[in-house]
């Protein structure tokens, strides 16, 4: 929901990263604001992901210039884990399995370390049981879930089900999806794409990284970026997305080369 | 041009071979003094005696010692232990109140009767030390037909076990006798000024169709050089079903030399769970000898160790009849400078059809400098079994503690949970819950050491 007057969340000035020495983002801009839903789309190898790992604070990937805010913060600054404690929340295209810590833990250490970094005190097993008891219903995910470890056998759409629920736990103010939307079945789309919904309020914001626009069937988005050689080089309504559906991405990469080379 | 070497000065592999020949010679003269008057048990004592005459210490160019070097304490001259050394607190803190009613207490090698509790025992089931049941002549020709009798009893130390320990634990259960309350034996090793050798013993007889969970709790404070040289028999009759927990908390500065024979008659159940958290240098030979058909035997292990410490783990499955299940997993976590070593054998003969046998051993390297050998060793004969084995080793991933850390957990909780995440695994195979959790703890603890 646009609201010109809302505070800006994320601000992405000039930002260049690399990974390995190559340079991927080269110069990207982006303004987030709250109660807005971003979606950025674009071709493969566009660094539609590596921006959001940039987001997250990935090691493998250094930003060499530009900057980013968020809610005013210098967020080049922050560990992965201060970042993740202030807001930021990333849900990742391939989430890890990590046999032998269940879920359950899992789940309970990351809310208790965020509600460490906000100055509460931890919560204990019995409170956070009927915390996350209630929190399933977002995804439609069975309590069995909780005791196993976590994603480990997980199907694909389980395991992007699982991030849902960790995004409806963890409560962030600016949620970033990573292709959550590739590779799921109808039904389970619908379930992350109804989490997502419900968790979207006023006061947070959702950035949607994904190459379909199906996704957008399901969730409305205010804003739709175009992604290419490592920078937004359109960005429209959701009737974007319907235009590149329709007439795929080569116009825009025409455009955007007529424009760099002008 | 070479010139002829002098021949009176040796070759420095022939110095070492008359060194070694000699610190055995050492070792046993040390341990046959320290044999009390009223144990004498000569015809078994001197059995064992025979049977190093032909050994030497062990060196690294045995296949069965490769990685474990013990050349360090060539330099060490261990006298006997002093059992009547004081109990330090931290022993007492080791009782679990699980084990309330049957727990004995052994300190540097000699059972304390005074320190133990054994009011919680089942009709028929004898637990206390050596000493005591043979004033018994029944008991002494039942004991005569199991102490010492399991296989691999001429292994070296074994055998320098034998000929010397000064008491020993002995656990009988009556047919159809069930322990109900596991049983705990503390094995205290007190370190004295100068470096001090002790033999705990310990004999378990499980008759058919009877039930125990033991737990042994190897522990010591000893910064500086103590020689623990422990065996283990433990016989499961027809039927009989053990569950063993075996714990290993030795001082900073310990040699941990350590058997455990398990002979399993028919359609007996072993289940152990090792842990090796101590000593300076640890080595559990492991050994597990079927004796009937339709043998089930679990073993677990977890190795957790840093600096220069070196734990090795040499198991043996042997299996000689058929229908057989043999489950073993192992893992061990090495950080800093310290060495893992890791021999798995298995040896499942033609007889032993239809067996069903899986070896996984899982490494989880903390350090560059850590060290890891690890060595699956499977002589199958018999062409109608599943065998299934696999070892891995690896660090913690980084792409593991990223997702940990943009949930909010910083890189060193992430690493933590990781480390705590492949040691739980073994940890929850402990069937008593403040043992478990106790080691839990020290895990965690050790995990953020």
């Amino acid at each position: 929901m646009i609201n010109h007057n809302s505070k800006t969340i994320l601000s992405v000035r000039d930002l260049h990263a690399t990974v390995d020495g190559t340079e991927i983002l080269k110069g990207l801009n982006l303004e987030v604001k709250a109660g807005e839903i971003h979606a950025i789309m674009g071709l493969n190898g566009s660094g539609k992901s590596t921006f959001s790992k940039v987001l997250a604070g990935h090691p493998d990937y250094k930003v060499t210039a530009g900057e980013i805010h968020f809610k005013g913060q210098d967020m080049l600054e922050l560990e992965p884990h201060e970042r993740a404690t202030a807001g930021v929340f990333l849900a990742f295209q391939y989430p890890l399995e990590i046999p032998g810590v269940s879920n359950r833990d899992f789940l309970r250490v990351a809310y208790n370390a965020h509600r460490k970094g906000r100055g509460e005190d931890e919560i204990d097993v019995f409170d956070f049981d009927d915390l996350i008891e209630e929190k399933l219903d977002v995804v439609k995910m069975d309590a069995s879930f909780l005791d196993r470890s976590v994603n480990e056998g997980f199907s694909g759409g389980e395991k992007k089900r699982n991030e849902i629920l960790q995004m409806a736990l963890l409560e962030p103010i600016l949620a970033i999806l990573d292709e959550t939307d590739s590779g799921l079945d109808i039904d389970a789309l619908k379930t992350v794409a109804g989490g997502v919904n419900q968790l979207a309020t006023p006061d947070n914001a959702v950035v949607l990284i994904t190459h379909y626009q199906r996704l957008l069937n399901y969730i409305q988005p205010d804003y739709v970026h175009v992604m290419a050689d490592g920078r937004i080089v359109t960005t429209g309504d959701k009737s974007l997305a319907h235009e590149l559906e329709a007439r795929g991405y080569e116009w825009i990469m025409d455009e955007h080369r007529a424009e760099v080379s002008a | 041009m070479a010139k002829s070497v002098s021949e009176n000065v040796l070759s420095p592999m022939t110095r070492g071979t008359e060194q070694r020949d000699a610190y055995l010679k050492g070792l046993i003269q040390t341990v046959k003094g320290g044999v009390p008057a009223d144990l004498a048990l000569s015809e078994l004592r001197s059995r064992a005696e025979v049977l190093l005459k032909e050994q030497t210490f062990p060196h690294t160019r045995q296949e069965d010692w490769r990685f474990t070097d013990l050349s360090s304490m060539l330099d060490i001259a261990f006298a006997c232990a002093d059992g009547d050394q004081p109990v330090a607190a931290a022993i007492e803190a080791l009782r679990l109140p699980e084990t309330a009613g049957a727990q004995v207490v052994v300190v540097n090698g000699q059972v304390k009767p005074d320190l133990s509790q054994l009011d919680g025992l089942p009709q028929g089931a004898v637990v206390g030390s050596l000493r005591a049941l043979q004033d018994h002549p029944i008991w002494l020709e039942k004991l005569a037909q199991r102490l010492g009798r399991a296989s691999g009893h001429h292994e070296v130390f074994t055998a320098l076990n034998t000929i010397g320990f000064q008491d020993a634990v002995v656990v009988w259960l009556p047919p159809n006798g069930v322990m109900e309350t596991p049983l705990q034996i503390i094995y205290g090793a007190e370190a004295a000024d100068t470096p001090v050798l002790a033999q705990p013993r310990c004999l378990v007889v499980a008759e058919p169709s009877s039930a125990l969970t033991l737990i042994e709790d190897y522990w010591g404070n000893a910064s500086t050089a103590y020689f623990t040289n422990a065996v283990t028999e433990i016989w499961l009759e027809a039927n009989a079903q053990v569950t063993h927990s075996r714990l290993q908390r030795e001082g900073s500065g310990t040699f941990h030399m350590a058997k455990t024979v398990v002979t399993q008659a028919r359609d007996s159940q072993y289940i152990g769970t090792a842990v090796d958290l101590g000593a300076k240098l640890a080595r559990h030979n492991w050994e597990i000898y079927q004796t009937g058909e339709q043998t089930t035997t679990q073993l677990y292990g977890l190795g957790a160790i840093t600096a220069t410490q070196h734990a090795d783990t040499h198991s043996l499955v042997a299996l000689s009849h058929p229908y057989g299940t043999v489950g073993q997993v192992h893992k061990a976590i090495v950080d800093d400078k310290a060495h893992s070593v890791f021999n798995g054998r298995m040896v499942v003969a033609q007889k032993a059809q239809e067996t069903n046998a899986s070896q996984l051993n899982r490494n989880l390297l903390l350090s560059d400098k850590a060290r890891v050998d690890t060595k699956p060793q499977l002589e199958i004969v018999a062409d109608n079994v599943k065998c299934a084995h696999g070892a891995t080793v690896s660090q913690l991933q980084a792409d593991e503690i990223f997702y940990l850390q943009s949930r909010g957990i910083s890189a060193s909780q992430a690493q933590r949970l990781l480390i705590y995440a492949f040691a739980m695994e073994m940890l929850e195979t402990i069937p008593v819950a403040t043992l478990r959790s106790r080691l839990t703890d020290a895990i965690s603890e050790w995990a953020s050491a």
